[in-house]
């Protein structure tokens, strides 16, 4: 079954500060994602996979195409079967997908500096509704999961290098085990070993009910943990290719 | 559900002429009447709060922010002339039109409004206790043994240490102070409290705290928020939605994350830009 459906996916920066010229992000991008998939999106420096993933996640607001939703039928007011367009659903469904069914990780963290890696991690399950106790009781395991030293539980991430505070991002992102998770970039300050860590955890944890779609740079990592591959290439999409037919290639 | 429903809202400084809305706002470049000198400092704003949902209100000085706030919060200024129409949940008709006696209950319970100002709203010669507990006797609270055992209870849901609590409010620092503020807005659990640039006059640790302290207790209680801020990273911490203001106008606003990394507006863009 098809979770999300990319149709002719457009966004175009009007730069005003810039006398007003006009960027290009992504151009009339398409593709299918199925449910349970793990689909990984690759391209250089600028190619628009951010902002692929921001549009997804409506950071961006598209300028063009649809992004059609499957995984919150329950929200949705159409017929069902119908889904919700992400790109046209308004601000307050939005919000509602994302504290329901969707994730994501950006590159940097930013969370208010006095809180503990612990709770940065279990908020999302506090605000569904878990109890303090059992949130942090999770959370402490994914932290674990992933390495990060017992010692950093209770510090603040402000303060931690790039590689832990990544591992907090994957953690946050994973908590609640969203339907879609959106991944930009989570590995890229791991060490091999870490990475390793962070690897087996998203093979566990992305089963039957999460699909993700994650920005990757290391082929390794794809070869790991992805089952078709995404390629973009100055905002256009260039193929689609299942992860086998994708081996040994050099990516960015 | 919506909480809250303001549509047209106005606030002029001065005469007024017929000319006013024309010749002020974004395009104009001003929000002073180049006709008759009023100042317009905010108009033609809509806006809805639903329960539980933190809105930002962000914009440079003078932008109209407090103007807008202040009416979403009931306040009257007897120097403005002001105009539209604010609808809250349970309640019938124009909330602005609303007698004496009734607005003044709806600002006891319903909707609580922390002023820019650090003391404003404090008495500084009463203890932190008793600013607090005046917000509950005004609510019609009468046991000492309860009112007590609630300013206890809101010293620590706000961080303040209860071992102070009887002393003047005027030893309190400034970051105690902004949390006494805090604990007697959710004194008497309001469904919208309005905050006007909480970080004002603190350091930028106490803020860090203030803003993390506001922010769990506005999760915990569900309460809804209206933050009014200059400061970007005050509302891009809080709000779920943001409004930019310019010019006593609303110029832009959507989900906080789109508004501070797809601004479309050149004001926006030009906010976002001087940050960065
Ligand atoms: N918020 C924005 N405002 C203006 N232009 C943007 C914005 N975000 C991205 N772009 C532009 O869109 C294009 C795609 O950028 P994007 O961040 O999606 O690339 P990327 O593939 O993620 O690159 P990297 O591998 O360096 O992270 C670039 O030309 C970039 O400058
Ligand atoms: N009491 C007042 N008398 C006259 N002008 C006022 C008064 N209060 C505010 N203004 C003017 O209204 C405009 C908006 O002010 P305000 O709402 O305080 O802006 P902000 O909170 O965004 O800094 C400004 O031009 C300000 O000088
Ligand atoms: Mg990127
Ligand atoms: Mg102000
Ligand atoms: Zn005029």
């Amino acid at each position: 079954m098809t979770v999300l459906s990319v149709e002719g996916l457009s966004k175009t920066f009007d730069m005003h500060v810039l006398g007003d010229t006009q960027v290009v992000g992504l151009d009339d991008v398409s593709f299918d994602v199925r449910e349970g998939e793990f689909l990984a999106v690759v391209g250089e420096s600028g190619s628009g996979k951010s902002s692929l993933l921001k549009c997804l996640y409506r950071t961006y607001d598209p300028t063009g195409g649809r992004i059609v939703y499957h995984g919150a039928d329950e929200l949705a007011d159409g017929d069902a079967g119908d889904g919700i367009d992400l790109a046209a659903c308004d601000d307050r469904e939005v919000i509602a997908l994302r504290d329901a069914t969707i994730g994501y990780t950006s590159q940097f963290l930013d969370e208010i500096p006095r809180v503990p890696a612990v709770d940065v991690v279990a908020r999302p399950l506090r605000e569904q509704g878990v109890p303090a106790e059992d949130a942090r009781g999770e959370a402490r395991e994914l932290l674990s999961r992933l390495d990060l030293p017992e010692a950093l539980w209770e510090a603040y991430p402000a303060t931690f290098s790039g590689g832990e505070r990544q591992r907090v991002n994957l953690a946050q992102a994973l908590s609640p085990r969203p339907t879609l998770l959106l991944l930009d970039e989570p590995t890229s300050a791991l060490d091999p070993e870490t990475r390793q860590a962070a690897i087996d955890l998203l093979r566990e944890y992305v089963g039957e009910d999460t699909t993700v779609v994650g920005v990757f740079h290391n082929t390794a990592v794809i070869e790991a943990v992805a089952d078709r591959v995404v390629v973009l290439d100055d905002g256009k999409l260039q193929r689609v290719v299942p992860v086998a037919d994708f081996e040994g290639e050099v990516v960015g | 559900m919506t909480l809250l429903d303001a549509e047209g809202l106005r606030t002029v400084y001065g005469d007024g002429c017929d000319r006013c809305l024309d010749a002020t706002g974004d395009r104009a470049g001003t929000n002073q009447c180049p006709h008759c000198g009023s100042v317009v400092a905010c108009a033609e704003a809509d806006l809805t709060v639903r329960a539980g949902e933190v809105l930002g209100i962000v914009g440079e000085s003078g932008s109209g922010k407090s103007s807008l706030a202040e009416q979403l919060a009931l306040e009257r200024d007897p120097d403005a002339e002001t105009d539209g129409v604010v609808r809250y949940a349970g309640h019938e008709g124009n909330l602005l039109d609303v007698d004496y006696e009734t607005r003044h209950d709806l600002r006891t319970g319903d909707i609580a409004l922390v002023h820019q100002h650090i003391r404003d709203g404090l008495n500084p010669e009463f203890t932190g206790g008793g600013n607090v507990a005046e917000k509950l006797l005004s609510a019609g609270w009468r046991s000492f043994e309860d009112v007590r055992a609630r300013v206890r209870e809101l010293f620590e849901a706000t961080e303040i240490p209860v071992d102070r609590m009887d002393d003047p409010t005027s030893t309190y620092s400034g970051g105690m102070q902004r949390r006494v503020q805090i604990a007697r807005a959710l004194a008497n659990d309001p469904e919208l409290v309005v905050l006007d640039e909480p970080t004002t006059g603190l350091d930028v640790s106490v803020q860090a705290r203030v803003l993390d302290m506001f922010r769990r207790v506005q999760r915990e209680k569900g309460v809804a928020a209206v933050v009014v801020s200059h400061d970007l990273g005050v509302v891009r911490l809080l709000a779920d939605r943001t409004l930019v203001m310019r010019h006593g106008r609303v110029v832009e606003s959507g989900l906080t994350d789109r508004v501070m990394e797809d601004p479309h507006h050149e004001y926006t863009q030009t906010l976002i830009n001087s940050v960065i």
